[in-house]
Order: structure tokens, then sequence, then C-alpha cells
């Protein structure tokens, strides 16, 4: 092409943004990232370590900024995929409001902004831990399990379980089998949670293609694994307080959440097929995370009051 | 090559929403910038306290 038609023609395919900075905080997942903030909050809080409120601010925001890369990354790779379905279509990247690349520079800066923080700051260990969080969320869980299995979420879910393992590490420099415990129950937890949601969005993971377990193996078996998941994660909720890491009000506390949870899974398993509008299972989509936060809520409380007995305010 | 860049560039007109939305990216990272200034200033100052300032000149 010569310079003159170049210059002579106008060129309406240069890609200009109109991403706001509103788009760019929706890129992090902010609800994600709170989940995040509040379980790697009660992993520091719980170590057993004399409590640095500045550190532990630049520990809890280079986690949240961490997490929120990492959704800037998925954000970026799922593009194709998100516009597809009804939950994710309005997302900066699919509705064309933010170019790919900004999602992914995004991502990247702020991923090696809080790994450095975190590990210039805090220590490096916890900064690793952060740094492998990213890598499995972005890397293993979007560009890989998502789309090819449906154990996606069940391996993928590490990723989610990660927090209060870099909480911990941030406060203490190692980590041990308190803070194992807690990767187990947001491990164990993630699969009932999203299964509960792939059972009455089926038809959004079906269009996007991707094998989610009501799509493969169908929902009956889904129900049955939801049921099966929920048996085991509700003792591992308790074995805080059997292992003597914390009190018997949390024990009870987990125990009645735990009861709860199997409860509402027992109502997914029994669901009729026929069932469309799958009341049982959004149900139980919402009592999972109130699981969750109960359960983490109770260890942060019980952590608490053995801090202050420690301190003798109480 | 350099002649013919600007040309190009000079032909980008942005609209107003283009313009409000890269103002408030100037703003966001501005403020982003800052925050990470304080902390790392914070930081240090907390880490090393009045120690930083005791080495040979």
């Amino acid at each position: 092409m010569s310079m003159v038609e170049q210059t002579a023609t106008p060129t309406p395919e240069v890609g200009l943004s109109e991403a706001t900075a509103g788009d760019f905080i929706a890129l992090l997942k902010p609800r994600v990232m709170s989940l995040v903030v509040f379980t790697a909050f009660v992993g520091l809080m719980a170590a057993p370590t004399p409590f640095d409120p500045l550190f532990s601010a630049i520990a809890i925001l280079s986690i949240a900024i961490g997490a929120g890369a990492s959704g800037a990354l998925n954000m970026w790779y799922d593009a194709d995929i998100d516009r597809l379905m009804s939950r994710t279509a309005r997302r900066p990247v699919p509705a064309g409001r933010m170019l790919p690349g900004e999602a992914l520079g995004f991502g990247l800066v702020l991923s090696f902004l809080s790994v450095m923080t975190l590990g210039l700051l805090v220590n490096w260990l916890a900064a690793s831990l952060l740094a492998f969080t990213i890598f499995f969320y972005a890397v293993v869980y979007t560009m890989w399990l998502k789309r090819w299995t449906p154990q996606n979420i069940v391996i993928g879910g590490a990723a989610g379980a990660f927090p209060p393992v870099v909480g911990w590490a941030a406060a203490t420099g190692s980590v041990s089998l308190e803070s194992i415990i807690l990767f187990s129950i947001i491990f164990l937890w993630t699969p009932p949670h999203f299964w509960a949601l792939a059972l009455f969005k089926s038809g959004d993971y079906g269009r996007a293609g991707i094998p989610m377990m009501p799509n493969v193996a169908g929902e009956a078996s889904t129900r049955l694994q939801i049921f099966i998941y929920t048996l085991i994660v509700s003792p591992i909720g308790v074995l805080p307080w059997v292992l003597g890491y914390a009190s018997a009000g949390y024990g009870i506390v987990a125990a009645a959440l735990g009861v709860g949870f199997v409860y509402y899974a027992w109502g997914v398993f029994r669901m009729a097929p026929a069932d469309r509008v799958m009341l049982p299972a959004k149900r139980m989509f919402g009592f999972s995370l109130l699981y969750l936060f109960g359960i983490f809520a109770a260890y942060l409380a019980d952590s608490l009051v053995a801090r202050f007995l420690q301190a003798g305010i109480l | 090559m350099a002649g013919e860049r600007n040309q190009f560039e000079e032909t980008i007109k942005l609209t107003d929403k283009q313009r409000k939305a890269r103002r408030s990216r100037s703003v966001a990272i501005a403020v982003g910038l800052a925050i990470l200034v304080v902390i790392f200033y914070v930081a240090t100052i907390a880490k090393f306290g009045p120690s930083l300032l005791n080495r040979p000149l």
C-alpha cells in the first residue's frame, strides 16, 4: 500500500478503548475477591503469631490484588465463551467495552505487583504461594482444565482454597496442618457449590461448550456427587475442634452448618428429574455460601477469643 | 516513518465516551500509583525505623 492510500483512508478499525476505571474493577471479580480477602484474613488471624496491623493489611491487600489479577487473566482468556453465557456476557471484554490486550496487560501487571509487594514487604514463602495460586487459576484451571474435563472445578478449586494458606504463611512464614485443614474445607466445598450452580445453569455451560458435570455425566450423577462431597466436607469442617485447634463452640457451629449442608444436598439428591425450576439446587447454592462464610467466621471468632484470652483482655 | 505515524495518529478523533473513559482510567492509575508509593514509604519506615538513617555517609 502506498503512502498516499494509507493517509487517505480513515482507520475505523483502530481499537480504541471505552473501558472506564469501573470496568477494570469489574475485571478483578470483586465478589470473588471479597471471599478471598475474608478467608485469607482468617488464615492470618488464626496463626499463632503476634498481630501486626500494618503488615497484615499489606498482606491482605496483596492477596486481594493477586486474586483480582487472576480474575482479569481469566476474563481475558475466556472472553470467547463468556460472550455465550447470560451470567458473563456483560463482562467488559465480551461486551466490547475493553480490548482483550488491556485485560491481559492489567492482569499481568497486577500479578507482578502483588507478588513483589508481598515478597518484599512480608515474606517470600507467602509471595511464592500467591504466585502459584495466580498461575494455578489463570493457566492450570482457565487455560487447561476448564474446557477439557468435568473435573475442572474439582482440581481448579485448589486455586480458591489457597488464600487462607497464603494468609497463614504471611503471618508465620510457614505452612502447617491448621492451614492445610482450612485449605481442605474450601477445596472440598467447591465442587458441590459449583455443581449446584451448574445444575440450574447447565444450558449456559452447554452453549459455551464447557464440560461441566451435569452436561457430561448427567444430572443424576451430579446430584449424587454433590451429596457425597457434602458428606466429606462436613466432618472436615469439624476437624479443627477434633484436633484441638479450635474450641467446642466452633465445633458446635461447624457441626450445625455441616448438618445443614448435608440436608440441602439431600434435597438436591432427591430432586425430581423433571424439575426444571430446580429450587432445591438454588437453595443449596445459597446455603453453600452461608456454610463457607459461617465456618470461617466461627473460626475467626474462635481465634480472636483465644487471642483476647491470651492477652488477658477477656 | 515517524512522520507517517504522526499523520496516522492525527486522524484519530476520540469520541466523548472514549475521552471520559480515558480520563477515568488516568485518574485510577494516578490513585493506584499514589497508594503504592504510600504503602512502600510507610512499610519501609516501619520495617527499618530510625536505623534507616543510621549509616555512614
